[in-house]
């Protein structure tokens, strides 16, 4: 079924095909227009989901937490500071091992205030214990979010399934839908082992985890986090046998024989991938690596998408005010530790897009220039540099 | 289930989570004790004051009289000896 639709829209048409338990959602921009559809369905009689309109997104995930230990499929949606007001209650729903699937659709952070993209909301959760999923377009935030719940409930993990704030959430374009049946035979039905509302069980969820314990359930998340990848190309497996169209932790274009690369999360690998392509007629051999899991973290998959690459920048969407560059960047770094000297390329961190600055296909062409001048030069000048920020000679500008 | 502090990470249930009632009575709280109540039963008029005075139950009363403090949840507060108006409760490093 072919439509045109916004990244919002794509999002709540999957979560109709899926017809969940319980929504429990706050309305913030640019996510807003996911639970608005969604009411619409639910008030016209299409989905028998149990909406809870509440007061804040502490209590939307509060929501999500009792719905899904009651044993319901339990979804919301937010943004921003709204995913910063569910900070606490992340933690919980992680170490309870409750699969509830979040779509975020990033915006940045307060301070200053602005209402644009970047990924500094769901970065500044990253090491929450969810599994993250990112989008570059609006074809897959709904391909991703029909695979959320079999990764999730198999798992036992909560899931965040991210797109760009307006870049795709109030874009529209052409998308390529799935038959309802299809989805939900896809999904399938939900059907947990042990919840509270199992009357011959009688369940406690969320017990003090006093030292002689705590440590042992951080590692038991850690393990089922590690285990999470295998399940991840499981169900993109499945889906690709369904709809034809394949993921994976990473997607690497024209990388095979690159000699220049950038690595980095969402909307932006589209114009990336446009800047490479015209760059490959110009003889230069540029390449992308597009991150579309970043928890758990593709370390192996960096690793060998980046093997003998020249140079490389790894550009984060997010600040990490770590003085050493972004968080893709620290861990993408740590990936290629292990890599042989002569393989390993020179590596720098961009930091890029914050608050809806524009990236376009010329800042690409600027920075594959400046990867082949470091290249030539044979060392990193600048290891932690800005793209786009007036005045600043240490940084991209383009 | 037979959960306790010496389980392994792989022997405890997903997300932590308790599926018989009452699991409480298994952890012993009186291992936290320093100081212990010792009760004098002769000086004791069995007044009870003492009981709802214990935050952690740790007092059995039966037919209105007052037994033994339960050690194996005392915790050793110390606030029995403090409300006994006859000093029949003093609290001793034991």
């Amino acid at each position: 079924m072919r439509d045109r639709m916004s990244g919002n829209e794509a999002v709540a048409f999957a979560m109709k095909q899926i017809d969940p338990d319980v929504m429990g959602a706050f309305p913030i921009t640019p996510s807003t227009e996911i639970p608005q559809y969604f009411s619409k369905y639910i008030a016209d009689g299409e989905v028998h989901t149990e909406f809870v309109a509440v007061e804040s997104e502490h209590s939307a995930m509060s929501t999500c937490i009792g719905a899904s230990a009651a044993g319901a499929r339990a979804i919301t949606a937010t943004s921003s500071a709204g995913l910063a007001y569910m900070w606490e209650l992340l933690y919980v729903a992680a170490s309870s091992r409750l699969p509830i699937v979040m779509a975020v659709v990033n915006r940045a952070l307060t301070g200053p205030i602005n209402i644009n993209n970047d990924h500094s909301d769901s970065m500044g959760c990253r090491d929450s214990g969810w599994i993250q999923i990112y989008a570059e377009n609006n074809q897959e935030v709904y391909d991703n979010y029909i695979q959320a719940m079999p990764i999730a409930e198999h798992c036992r993990l909560p899931i965040m399934i991210c797109q760009d704030g307006f870049i795709t959430s109030h874009a529209v374009e052409n998308i390529e839908l799935l038959e309802d049946d299809k989805v939900r035979s896809f999904v399938g039905e939900y059907d947990p082992e042990h919840y509270l509302l199992k009357k011959d069980e009688p369940l406690a969820v969320g017990p003090y985890g006093i030292s002689p314990y705590y440590m042992e359930i951080k590692k038991a998340q850690a393990e089922a986090m590690k285990e999470s990848r295998a399940r991840i190309y499981e169900v993109a497996e499945a889906f690709a046998k369904m709809s034809g169209r394949s993921y994976g932790m990473i997607e690497e274009y024209m990388m095979d024989d690159a000699d220049f690369a950038v690595v980095l999360i969402g909307s932006s690998a589209g114009t990336a991938k446009a800047a490479a392509r015209g760059l490959r007629e110009a003889g230069v051999k540029a390449g992308v690596v597009k991150v579309r899991v970043f928890r758990p973290f593709p370390w192996e998959e960096l690793r060998d998408a980046l093997r003998g690459v020249k140079a490389a920048a790894v550009m984060d969407k997010s600040e990490g005010f770590s003085g050493w560059g972004g968080p893709l960047f620290a861990e993408t770094r740590a990936a290629l530790y292990d890599l042989e000297e002569s393989a390993r390329p020179l590596l720098q961190s961009l930091v890029y897009g914050l608050g809806g600055r524009d990236v376009t296909v010329s800042t690409f062409e600027a920075i594959y220039e400046d990867l082949a001048r470091t290249a030539k030069a044979g060392t990193v000048e600048h290891v932690y540099r800005h793209v786009g920020v007036r005045g600043d000679e240490e940084g991209i500008q383009g | 289930m037979n959960i306790n502090e010496q389980s392994k990470w792989y022997e405890l249930t997903t997300g932590a989570e308790i599926f018989e009632p009452a699991t409480s009575r298994e952890v012993k709280t009186g291992e936290w004790r320093t100081r212990t109540p010792v009760f004098d039963k002769d000086k004791c008029k069995q007044c009870l004051l003492c009981v709802p005075f214990c935050p952690d139950v740790s007092i059995p009363v039966e037919r209105g009289e007052r037994f033994e403090t339960n050690l194996d949840y005392c915790k050793g507060c110390g606030i029995c000896a403090k409300v006994c108006s006859f000093g029949a409760i003093t609290m001793e490093e034991l």
